[in-house]
């Protein structure tokens, strides 16, 4: 099992025939991700060639529209690679289409763009109620679920999979830490992105993996700006049974100076990574100070529970949080 | 990107929001002929990106040119919360009969727009927004339908504004929106929306945050750019689509992915605690493919730093894999040649990792000392600006 994406999930590239489309649709392959074909108004009926995950020559088709690629392949996922000035339409287009799940990896988007495009596809709900689109980004790495498919440009071969589920902002960071991990493995995981705004939360993925069977164990990675760590720790406190770490950066970020994402920017006392990490921590999260630290709080859950150790790991970090609660309290109380 | 006040009331008078005279001034001279021109009681504000000006000093009534002149020879060269004053806006002076507040900002957490009023503006409305609450009025709306007339509306309705006073509010509140929307704007905010005692509505005092990301299609963004005010290493950083962020330290930081460089940063000011408190001297991410030559142009902005004394990178090879970003180390050194003159700590992770330490330890350059994980990187590096 795992969260979204599965070797199952059909995927079409939006901007297949453009050069980060086209590089990383080689390497989605390779990952075993079944891409169906791809979009390009422009191209539509031509085919483009790649490989398959056993080597062998295909051609993919790439098609005048998201609605033509779903009624011809049945595709389900798009990823999207269009460039900020056209990602708007690219993404109104997929939602408009019905696509069930849209990555798009596209960096530097008006926020303004997403903004329209992330409330459109709230308007657009199934039988159930809910948004038929979910979407994930922008300006994230997408979706992995090693061994079966990746929606994204998450590098498929510094992990494994196993009962790990990991949500995160950041690119680099999120490899850095499935690569610390690679012996234990991952369900999923996602880059959610570092935008102001973006399609799918830490909750989103917390509740997921909640409900997934064979996700054991959750690594949340945030950085600072915004309040996203925060209501996700209030979340993780009411909702979530599975043990959680995280981690947090941007502790050495000034006020005022974004750092590197869109939405990276501590202003007054709002987005700071001490208020997300005191938050996280209050909740039962443990808190690694370092990747590598963080790394570490996760093996010694795993390794507690395969130990079958007296004490649930789940437990010993309820009663945990019960004692930073009152501490914070106590705190807020002096002051 | 923040505005300076007097960039705010230039786009809310090219968007129709009703404005007073205002002329920006960068010397004493410029002041007098500006007040001059406005003619009457002006006011002399100071120009800068924080708050707590007035409180500062940094604002002056002027009844005639001559006081004009004297308050920006005052206020001009001011240190106002570290933000030195290079120019004053003369404002004409506005004839005040009540305050308000209004404001459209991004709402990151519900993912749409919110429009935030009160009756009583001209104060901090952070401290409003805690203390009484109940004054001020908060409407989320969709971007795709924006703040039509009816939303304009109901906004100054809840805020307690009468019948009368409501639709003279209700337009103004549109123009402001259609400032928001048009300039790609993520704040428009008044404090004060001042009601004369002619019963007109003007935006007294604006402050304005337009979305980086748009300025592919807002090419009246590029001018607003303030470059006196940048950074010159910030400044060279961007000429060479490098994202830099200058910090106060003695340990040069270079990394791919914004997050990982985050990371390093906070993980080499936990290293720099037991080396004499050494801290970071910048954030800079090289994005993910970490070429030679933008391996160069970064190594060439941080030892442009003169507080530099050890530089560390922290890679991690995922697409690009580590025998990748090794060689370009090793060629960025070579193009540098010279005027690379502090010890690079050298932490690599992630695909064909062995291979790019090989060729690390095969090039042997001397001033390079490869670290096997980020933690250790992050204490030689600091060690080394101990020096």
């Amino acid at each position: 099992m795992s969260i979204y994406l599965n070797k199952e999930s059909k995927v079409i590239v939006q901007g297949i025939t453009g050069g980060e489309g086209t590089k990383h649709t080689a390497l989605m392959l390779k990952a075993g991700t079944n891409i169906v074909g791809g979009v390009n108004a422009r191209k539509a009926g031509t085919t483009v060639s790649h490989k398959d995950k056993d080597g062998n020559d295909i051609e993919l088709p790439v098609f005048g529209s998201v609605e033509e690629a779903m009624e011809k392949t049945g595709a389900d996922v798009s990823v999207v690679f269009v460039p900020p000035k056209f990602a708007k339409d690219a993404a109104v287009e997929a939602i408009e289409a019905g696509i069930g799940l849209l990555v798009v990896i596209t960096e530097g988007i008006p926020v303004q763009d997403t903004a329209e495009f992330f409330n459109l596809s709230l308007t657009k709900t199934g039988a159930d109620g809910k948004p038929v689109t979910r979407i994930i980004g922008p300006n994230c790495p997408g979706v992995i679920t090693p061994g079966e498919a990746l929606a994204g440009i998450t590098p498929a071969n510094i992990t494994t999979k196993g009962p790990i589920g990991l949500v995160s902002k950041s690119g680099t960071l999120t490899y850095q830490m499935m690569y610390e991990l690679r012996d234990i493995g991952f369900s999923t995981s996602i880059g959610i992105g570092g935008d102001p705004v973006i399609g799918t939360t830490h909750i989103d993925a917390l509740e997921a993996f909640e409900a997934d069977p064979d996700t054991k164990a959750i690594v949340m990675i945030g950085e600072i700006g915004g309040d996203a760590e925060e209501r996700a720790a209030e979340y993780i406190k009411a909702n979530v049974t599975k043990p959680v770490v995280g981690y947090v950066a941007g502790f050495t970020a000034p006020e005022g100076k974004t750092m590197g994402h869109a939405g990276a920017i501590v202003s007054g006392s709002s987005g700071t990574a001490e208020a997300k990490k005191e938050a996280l921590e209050a909740a039962g999260v443990k808190v690694g100070k370092t990747p590598s630290a963080t790394a570490q709080l996760l093996r010694e859950i795993i390794d507690g529970d395969s130990a079958g150790g007296a004490a649930s790991p789940v437990e010993t970090v309820k009663e945990k949080a019960g004692e930073v609660i009152d501490k914070v309290k106590g705190a807020v109380k002096k002051d | 990107m923040d505005l300076y006040e007097y960039q705010a009331r230039d786009l809310f008078e090219a968007h129709g929001v009703p404005v007073l005279a205002g002329i920006v001034a960068q010397t004493p001279e410029e002041a007098k002929a500006a007040a001059e021109q406005i003619g009457g009681v002006v006011v002399v504000k100071a120009q800068v990106k924080v708050g707590g000006r007035g409180k500062a000093g940094g604002v002056k009534l002027a009844k005639t040119p001559q006081e004009a002149y004297e308050h920006a020879q005052a206020i001009l060269g001011m240190d106002i919360k570290g933000h030195t004053v290079h120019r004053v806006m003369i404002a004409q002076g506005a004839d005040i009969a009540e305050e308000y507040y209004f404001s459209i900002l991004l709402d990151r957490a519900e993912r749409n727009y919110l429009a935030m009023c009160s009756k009583e503006g001209g104060v901090e409305i952070e401290q409003l927004a805690v203390e009484s609450p109940e004054k001020l009025v908060k409407y989320n709306f969709d971007p795709n339908t924006g703040l039509d007339e009816k939303a304009a509306t109901e906004i100054a309705e809840q805020a307690g504004f009468s019948a009368e006073e409501i639709p003279a509010l209700a337009e103004v509140f549109q123009q402001l929106w259609g400032a928001f929307a048009k300039e790609d704007a993520t704040l428009v905010e008044v404090n004060p929306l001042v009601k004369t005692g002619e019963g007109k509505i003007i935006a007294l005092d604006g402050k304005v945050t337009v979305d980086d990301n748009a300025a592919f299609r807002q090419p009246g963004h590029a001018e607003l750019v303030d470059e006196s005010a940048e950074d010159p290493l910030e400044a060279k950083a961007k000429a060479n689509d490098l994202n830099y962020v200058k910090l106060d330290g003695e340990v040069g930081i270079i990394g791919n992915g914004a997050g990982l460089v985050m990371s390093t940063l906070d993980v080499v000011a936990y290293a720099g605690e037991d080396h004499n408190g050494v801290k970071p001297a910048n954030f800079l991410d090289i994005g993910g493919g970490a070429s030679a030559e933008v391996m160069a142009n970064g190594l060439d902005v941080i030892l442009g730093d003169d507080q530099v004394k050890s530089v560390f990178v922290n890679v991690f090879g995922g697409i690009t894999s580590c025998d990748a970003v090794a060689n370009g180390i090793v060629n960025a050194l070579k193009i540098l040649g010279d005027s690379a003159t502090k010890p690079l700590v050298v932490r690599l992770d992630g695909n064909n990792v062995e291979e790019g330490r090989r060729i690390l330890a095969e090039a042997n350059h001397p001033l390079v000392i490869t670290a096997d994980t980020m933690d250790g990187g992050a204490d030689k590096a600091a060690e080394l600006a101990n020096k």
